[in-house]
């Protein structure tokens, strides 16, 4: 635990610098009032690697993806991706917001939302051809929802939502997949899938960050984490980061002590 | 019979549903953002823009009532800010504020102008003007075809048939980003679209519409042309494009049912006298919206979740 190693043992470099990075973010500070939600935090995502970003609730982990992508003007700060800056970058970048975040009762199909994330490539006008199906249908086989290609979004549960927004990041065929809290709220079904896809998308060298808040799983689904509570708190391979520590660190009292052993230990 | 319609009813007819479908396009839309009281915004806050425009350059024309409408509109804001800032109210509360005290500003205006000489008066700003602009130059179906005729068309019709094929065409360039960042405006955002001019821009294209349509027909059907085809179509689709579509019809609907009904309608039930052609177009674009919220197939909302996987 005290020794620090320079390669993981699935071969993921610890040190990179942010050229080379899947996504490096320079201090990054967002404001929604007067306090900072995130403040001056660093952050460098390897290529290749599968990183969770944990903290508590209100801690800025949804908020530190958003500024990244510029879907949150930041105050000041700046996120490359691939060495690029993340506009120049778009094409190479999935994102699955927060399923809670939009209107499930929005007309339209389960094809039709999967179909959106072929929009960058399809053009304002571009016509929609039975390629563009058959990648959204094969899409939505990877994550097991082929048979609901007909339904409407609003009849779906949770899980079956968030399996939809992961076929839509399918879709965009990108090399840096960004999720927000992709398990919250899904059945164990879901969870299963989800984390079968994002693993076998890192098997092909696809780079992957969730917001994640389950901190019994991070060993077992990531082998990297990014702890935050508004600034950095520890960043760096699950056994180098993930400790009693670094997490009291973090979620402060909120975590009896108890349960920080279990978790970082029993991993 | 072909004589007299073409040349008291077509028009009114035509420019009734040129408006009616030109505010219900974005319309869709701005239902879906929860935004579709900004039809209704619109057509209370230009009333003083409209009157001060006529104030200043004494005609009523196109131009100068575009100016003063956008002239009102970004006052509007500024108060909306103002109130909900410096009173500590609500959002809902300080735009509800701003728009009827704007609207009252307006009627006191237009009470203390002299314009009587021209169709600006708070009747006309309510029912606009439908059954006056009439083609006296039709000779019968004929005149369709004769240029000469034609050219005395009342030029409410091809301006808005202009406006309408604005909106139209933005409809169309920018279905799809209009679709997703209605549906999911961050995704939107990591995708590089510019949500906030996007929506900036709708918000442009309701109000041409709504000026347009406010100068030929009233505020009264603006308001209703806004909310009730789109809410209407809502209930009979699951499908964003297939509601569009039904929006369409059911304006249509609403303006062609509601001129014949405003004209003949009191004179199948005995009365003399016809009613306001917009307040009766109005009126059948809610009992639009009341049939489809009893029959429509897909009334039922389904947002809670269905059985766990």
């Amino acid at each position: 635990m005290t020794q620090i190693e320079l390669a993981t043992s699935n071969g993921t470099r610890m040190a990179e610098t942010s050229d080379d990075a899947a996504l490096a973010i320079r201090g990054m500070t967002v404001s929604y009032g007067q306090k900072p939600a995130v403040f001056s935090v660093d952050m460098t995502v390897p290529v290749g690697s599968m990183t969770a970003i944990i903290g508590p609730n209100g801690a800025g982990k949804s908020t530190l993806l958003k500024a990244a992508l510029g879907v949150i003007k930041p105050l000041a700060g700046t996120a490359t991706v691939f060495g690029q800056p993340v506009a120049d970058a778009r094409a190479r970048i999935a994102y699955v917001p927060q399923r809670a975040s939009v209107d499930w009762d929005f007309p339209t199909r389960v094809i039709d939302v999967v179909l959106m994330g072929l929009y960058r490539e399809l053009g304002l006008l571009g016509r929609l051809r039975g390629a563009h199906k058959a990648k959204a249908m094969e899409c939505l086989e990877r994550v097991g929802m082929q048979d609901f290609a007909t339904r409407q979004i609003g009849q779906l549960s949770g899980g079956q939502q968030q399996r939809v927004f992961l076929a839509r990041a399918l879709a965009q065929d990108a090399d840096l997949y960004l999720l927000d809290e992709p398990f919250a709220g899904v059945d164990a079904a879901t969870e299963k899938a989800i984390i079968d896809v994002l693993q076998s998308l890192r098997a092909d060298g696809k780079t992957v960050v969730a917001v994640h808040h389950d901190l019994s799983t991070v060993p077992d689904y990531f082998d990297r984490v990014f702890l935050i509570n508004t600034t950095r708190i520890a960043e760096g391979t699950v056994e180098d980061a993930f400790t009693p520590q670094t997490l009291q660190e973090a979620y402060g009292g909120r975590l009896a002590t108890g349960q920080l052993g279990q978790t970082a230990l029993g991993a | 019979m072909g004589e007299e319609f073409v040349a008291i009813s077509l028009t009114p007819m035509l420019i009734g549903t040129l408006a009616a479908i030109a505010c219900a396009l974005p319309g869709n839309f701005l239902l879906l953002r929860r935004q579709a009281l900004i039809g209704d915004a619109i057509s209370h806050v230009v009333l003083p823009g409209i009157v001060v425009a006529f104030l200043i350059t004494g005609v009523v024309a196109a131009v100068p009532m575009m100016l003063g409408a956008a002239g009102a509109a970004v006052v509007a804001v500024v108060m909306i800010e103002a109130i909900r800032r410096l009173g500590k109210i609500e959002p809902g509360a300080a735009m509800g504020v701003t728009f009827t005290a704007m609207f009252a500003g307006g009627v006191l205006l237009l009470e203390q102008s002299d314009t009587s000489t021209v169709h600006l008066d708070v009747e006309h700003a309510l029912f606009g003007n439908l059954e006056s602009l009439i083609w006296l130059d039709a000779t019968g179906w004929a005149s369709l075809l004769d240029l000469e005729a034609l050219a005395y068309l009342p030029v409410e019709l091809p301006r808005l048939f202009g406006v309408l094929l604005v909106v139209a065409l933005f409809t169309w360039v920018f279905w799809r980003p209009l679709k997703l960042s209605t549906f999911d405006e961050g995704f939107a955002q990591s995708m590089g679209i510019r949500t906030g001019p996007l929506g900036f821009t709708l918000v442009i294209v309701a109000a041409l519409a709504a000026v347009a349509a406010f100068d030929a027909v009233g505020s009264i059907i603006v308001i209703a042309m806004f909310i009730c085809p789109p809410a209407a179509a809502r209930l009979m689709t699951n499908a964003l494009g297939a509601q569009v579509a039904w929006s369409v019809l059911f304006a249509t609907l609403s303006a062609v049912l509601g001129y014949v009904f405003a004209g003949y309608g009191p004179l199948w039930f005995g009365a003399d006298n016809a009613v306001s052609a917009a307040g009766m177009i109005a009126t059948v674009s809610g009992l639009i919206l009341c049939f489809a919220a009893v029959f429509g197939p897909h009334r039922a909302r389904s947002g809670a979740p269905a059985e766990a996987l």
